[in-house]
């Protein structure tokens, strides 16, 4: 066989395969609307404002939550020293101006 | 048609064969790429897919959140408060919301604790999120024995264990009836923790806000909004861990193509002499290592974005993992729905496949444009 008809079929394969990643990623989105819903339901229902995705801290759990202290949380001269505060910028709760200064 | 066919495939045939020739460093070449593109299309199917997800569900959000701040940090908030509230003209219904955290030290784990709104709980009964029942290996039926502000030991039962499909919100959680939050944590029944607002246009949001803050001025008010962009900005690529694993990427393309751009081995610059001295047209070389540039760069990014696909969409991220969890004890275990579109897939082409095909043409038109004589001396 060819060298360029081997090197074509693997492109056309690899090709084939990102078309059934696009199609198992639409199914997987069907096929998890309900699962979202559900989830979303529970958000409305507990009233929660963040995801469960860094549990090491009370403060980078709640992270739109969080106060000018964060970094401090553990005594005064402490700084942020957990590995998910090298992830997380602070909110914008954090960052707005609710009014001009000068 | 069939003719041009016919001239790229045995210029293919041509490339590839040239290619074989220097196995090792071309092999070396290809894998060191599809490492790059893996690492550039998990982060970017990663960080997209959480994100849609993220909005979607934080979208169930309260309107807004008020708190109290004494001395800059998050107080207890009197009730007297919901009642001024009310009386904002816009604002729907208020709720005093009542949560915290209980420090477990079996397992040394922070839980979120939650008091769901009446009637889903009676006194003694609690429902735990899949994390904390994996982690201290209880059950529904079960009891958890807990500390109360006094010091006193209470044993609350196990009444349901959340489904472990919704554990990227309620991995930590563990809701509680209203009394056994009290009894716990020793909050009087004229404190919540904060208040949730129920705002009947959401356009008036902003005002509501600030009157809320001429009216209390020591409180804070968190709008939904607000909780939305904390995840879009953590998530973004200006975010910090993919700031750093992007930068990287970027790094190792600059290093590709400087290297491609900085000019061609001897070895290749002698084939090319050859080749144009036995009547190889400067078109036909540029035809050729387009070739060259296509075959390593079109198979280094089909297989990396679909090994990256499988990473993030199959195992869960299982690289990412480490740096997501920190020294987490309690780690939701989710699978995430792949939001990915063209869009996120012609952009990672365009940043990666075009640098390295323009990088490898530029110095081989420069050797092709040079007479064959001196290149092969």
């Amino acid at each position: 066989m060819r060298k360029s008809n081997v090197f074509l079929f693997y492109l056309a394969l690899n090709i084939i395969l990102l078309l059934v990643m696009f199609t198992h990623a639409s199914i997987r989105r069907q096929t998890d609307r309900e699962s979202i819903a559900e989830k979303e339901r529970m958000v409305r229902r507990l009233e929660l404002t963040d995801l469960c995705l860094f549990t090491e801290a009370s403060y980078t759990r709640h992270w739109s939550q969080a106060d000018l202290h964060t970094p401090f949380q553990d005594s005064p001269m402490s700084l942020e020293h957990f590995p998910s505060g090298s992830i997380l910028p602070p909110p914008p709760t954090l960052r707005k101006m609710n009014e001009t200064v000068d | 048609m069939k003719r041009w066919i016919e001239r790229q495939k045995n210029v293919i045939d041509f490339t590839l064969s040239s290619l074989f020739r220097r196995k090792g460093k071309n092999a070396a070449l290809i894998l060191v790429y599809t490492l790059v593109v893996f690492m550039a299309a998990s982060v970017v199917f990663f960080t997209h897919s959480i994100r849609e997800e993220a909005s979607i569900l934080l979208k169930g959000s309260p309107e807004m959140v008020v708190q109290r701040m004494v001395a800059g940090r998050h107080e207890l908030i009197p009730m007297s408060y919901a009642d001024r509230i009310k009386e904002i003209r816009g604002v729907s219904g208020v709720r005093g919301r009542l949560w915290g955290y209980y420090y477990d030290p079996v397992i040394g784990a922070n839980y979120t604790l939650i008091v769901p709104e009446e009637g889903q709980l009676n006194r003694g009964e609690i429902a735990i999120g899949q994390g904390i029942s994996r982690t201290r290996l209880a059950f529904e039926g079960g009891t958890l024995e807990f500390r109360t502000y006094e010091g006193a030991l209470i044993n609350l039962e196990i009444k349901k264990v959340i489904s472990s499909e919704s554990e990227l919100v309620s991995s930590d959680l563990l809701l509680v009836s209203e009394d056994d939050f009290r009894r716990l944590f020793g909050t009087s029944r004229n404190y919540a923790t904060d208040l949730t607002l129920k705002i009947r246009n959401p356009r008036e949001l902003n005002t509501i806000a600030s009157k809320i803050s001429e009216i209390l001025p020591d409180t804070r008010q968190i709008l939904k909004d607000e909780i939305l962009r904390t995840y879009d900005a953590v998530f973004n690529w200006r975010g910090g861990m993919m700031i750093v694993i992007l930068l990287g990427v970027l790094l190792a393309f600059i290093i590709f193509a400087w290297d491609k751009a900085s000019g061609l081995s001897a070895e290749e610059r002698k084939e090319i002499g050859i080749l144009k001295a036995i009547g190889w047209e400067t078109s036909d070389v540029i035809l050729m290592k387009f070739w060259e540039g296509m075959v390593v760069s079109l198979s280094s990014f089909l297989t990396g974005t679909l090994l990256a696909y499988g990473h993030v969409f199959f195992t869960s991220s299982a690289l990412f993992e480490p740096a997501l969890k920190g020294w987490a004890i309690l780690y939701p275990q989710f699978k995430l729905t792949p939001f990915i579109d063209a869009s996120q897939l012609s952009a990672l082409f365009f940043l990666t496949v075009v640098p390295y095909t323009v990088a490898t043409i530029i110095p081989s038109w420069q050797a092709a444009t040079v007479d064959p004589d001196s290149v092969m001396r």
